[in-house]
């Protein structure tokens, strides 16, 4: 192996630092047992207690996970709808006028999703009478539609590698297309989607400025807690939730991550198998 | 009325053509070979009869009824893929059964059914394994099973062959002989592997841009080859460019450039002072140190330039005193540590004009 020069040793050791010393900051300052968020005073669990009587938190931390429950299941049926038909849409030209619709929220402010959103909500109010208040269902909603584009992605890119042979050749064996969609695309593209509804749970989880825009009274979910609260001053309870959110957040996604490396290490074996 | 009958098959991908006006019957139970080389069209028109593709224009009929537009789903036809297309998230009970499970069989037949098409591949003891945990040849098999289990009409084979070595390959050709008889079905094999089509098929196509460019047995195609291409493409050939000279009901015989004045067995079709070319098979020329024709028609002589030596036979390389070339096989029948002719000896070459054809392009 060649040696590293110690330039790009230190600069890797730098710029980890600098993503990873606040988090690390945050985590050590959760345990501690001064109430001033700054000063070490001893090792304690006081803030995760008293985070755990704080009922505005928890409701909000309910609502939260409610909330990205719902929109990351339906986004995946969503996405995964989207993703087949991507692939299955024959032309050229189509599929990339398609593909490149489909991943435009991605590259998208979110401030100008919420706000399109926010302003589709109202319209809809005074035309339709539906929804006929905001708050949870939109926040759903408005999750569902942001984080269906990433799932199509995945969806679209794991198909995309698929042996269209297989599907071939259950569709010879006498399986209606419907069926083979049951049969076999499904199953073999299972933990693409596992890791697809892991991506739009952690995307919801954590969304601010989205939720801010279509939430409505009484239904503020866990990331608006926590800004509103941290305007008022940093809590060290804060520091607390904030480590319980990371390390939430954290486990969804080395969990995908090693989902999706798991699928291509099964994909190149069988494509290095005669 | 013919089991299978093509007719007037084409089919065109933006514009170009692939398959050129194909029509063929093909009887029942008989085990028909495409032979062609890379790019000729064979997967294609395998795969029109599948359904995977419509065809441009033309019909397939199968007993008379046409299925030219129906789904793959609704054809008792089933194929056999290049890449085995194996299901890898099931067993390989499941994936031989998948068939089976489609046609609303109860579950007790299907697994009779799988058994006894596993025993007749030689797998039952794999039955339960995933297809990850299978070699090629194994793999190859399940695929030949699944497709065999709803006794199908049909079965279509695109190179079922090509991915095994010679040794298993071998095997398998004779193994599928062997389910083809026993199943009374009709094969139809696509391959480019000349051999292959030789031991296995009744008849053989050779397919070229498209097109047939001659239907018959084994032999026909190489003995009787009907014009050059095939010649060429079946097995090595000798070939002389030249003009008839004379042509009556005894020998046609052509100018060459090369070898001068040859004799070829008598053939109708062709006209005095007409250019084509005279073809004689490496292994029909006799080869000896000493003179052996009497004649000096069909007789050459050289000298050896090339020798490859493949145990059971012998290729040689004859260089001629004006510079031809002429390829000839010889089977080793004696056992000896040494060749009788070697690098750079001095042969005499001759054969019967019977055996020597004339062939246009
Ligand atoms: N879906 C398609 N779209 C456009 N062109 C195609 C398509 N499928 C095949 N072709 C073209 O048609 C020609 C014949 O292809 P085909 O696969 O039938 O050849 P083949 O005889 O099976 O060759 P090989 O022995 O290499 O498998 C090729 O030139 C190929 O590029
Ligand atoms: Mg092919």
């Amino acid at each position: 192996m060649k040696q590293r020069s110690y330039f790009v040793t230190t600069a890797m050791f730098f710029g980890y630092a600098f993503l990873y010393v606040p988090i690390a900051v945050l985590v050590i300052y959760s345990f501690n047992d001064s109430s001033i968020p700054t000063v070490w005073n001893g090792f304690s669990l006081r803030w995760y207690s008293a985070l755990f009587e704080n009922e505005q938190i928890i409701n909000a931390a309910l609502l939260s996970l409610k909330i990205a429950l719902i929109s990351a299941t339906l986004a995946t049926f969503l996405g995964t709808l989207a993703g087949l038909a991507l692939t299955q849409t024959n032309t050229f030209k189509g599929r990339l006028l398609f593909t490149g619709l489909i991943a435009a929220p991605l590259v998208m402010p979110e401030v100008i999703t919420g706000l399109s959103l926010l302003l589709v909500f109202i319209s809809s109010e005074q035309l339709i009478g539906w929804p006929d208040s905001r708050g949870t269902l939109t926040i759903i909603i408005a999750h569902i539609t942001f984080s269906m584009a990433f799932v199509a992605i995945i969806i679209q890119s794991r198909l995309a590698t698929l042996d269209k042979s297989l599907i071939e050749a259950a569709t010879d064996l006498g399986a209606h297309p419907f069926r083979v969609t049951l049969d076999i695309t499904l199953p073999l593209i299972a933990p693409a989607m596992l890791a697809a509804w892991l991506l739009a749970f952690t995307l919801s989880l954590d969304d601010l400025v989205i939720a801010s825009f279509v939430s409505g009274p009484g239904s503020s979910t866990l990331p608006m807690v926590i800004f509103s609260k941290v305007r008022l001053g940093v809590t060290p309870d804060v520091n607390a939730l904030a480590t319980i959110i990371i390390t939430i957040v954290g486990l969804g996604v080395v969990i995908s991550g090693w989902v999706m490396y798991r699928q291509e290490q099964r994909t190149i074996r069988r494509v290095q198998q005669p | 009325m013919s089991f299978i009958q093509i007719e007037n098959i084409s089919k065109k991908f933006d514009g170009v053509t692939v398959v050129d006006n194909i029509s063929q019957d093909i009887n029942q139970g008989e085990l028909f070979a495409i032979l062609g080389g890379s790019g000729s069209g064979k997967t294609t028109l395998l795969r029109m009869l599948a359904g995977f593709e419509r065809p441009s224009s033309g019909r397939i009929l199968l007993n008379g009824k046409d299925m030219t537009d129906l789904p793959p789903y609704q054809r008792p036809v089933n194929m056999m893929f290049q890449s085995y297309a194996v299901f890898p998230h099931m067993s390989v009970a499941k994936n031989v059964g998948y068939g089976l499970v489609k046609e609303n069989i109860k579950k007790p037949e299907i697994d009779h059914r799988v058994e006894e098409i596993l025993a007749l591949v030689q797998l039952s003891s794999f039955s339960n394994r995933k297809p990850n945990q299978l070699s090629g040849g194994q793999l190859q098999r399940v695929a030949l099973a699944r497709a065999l289990i709803k006794k199908p009409k049909v079965l279509l084979l695109d190179e079922p062959l090509a991915a095994l070595d010679k040794k298993l390959r071998e095997q398998t050709q004779f193994e599928l002989m062997n389910i083809q008889h026993e199943l009374g079905i009709t094969f139809i094999l696509v391959t480019h592997d000349q051999e292959e089509a030789m031991t296995l098929a009744s008849r053989i196509a050779v397919m070229n841009e498209g097109k047939f460019i001659q239907t018959g047995t084994p032999t026909e195609i190489y003995e009787y080859p009907s014009n050059r291409f095939v010649a060429d493409f079946v097995g090595s050939i000798n070939l002389f460019e030249g003009i008839v000279a004379t042509n009556d009901s005894n020998a046609t015989q052509v100018k060459t450039d090369a070898l001068g004045l040859l004799a070829a067995s008598p053939d109708a079709r062709v006209n005095v002072g007409e250019t084509l070319w005279v073809a004689i098979r490496p292994e029909k020329i006799s080869l000896s140190k000493k003179t052996i024709s009497s004649t000096d028609i069909n007789s050459v002589k050289g000298a050896v330039w090339d020798l490859g030596y493949y145990g059971n036979h012998c290729v040689y390389r004859i260089k001629t005193d004006n510079g031809t070339y002429l390829q000839v096989t010889t089977q080793n029948q004696s056992r000896a540590t040494g060749l009788d002719i070697n690098w750079k000896d001095e042969v005499h070459l001759s054969w019967d004009p019977a055996c020597c054809m004339v062939l246009r392009e």
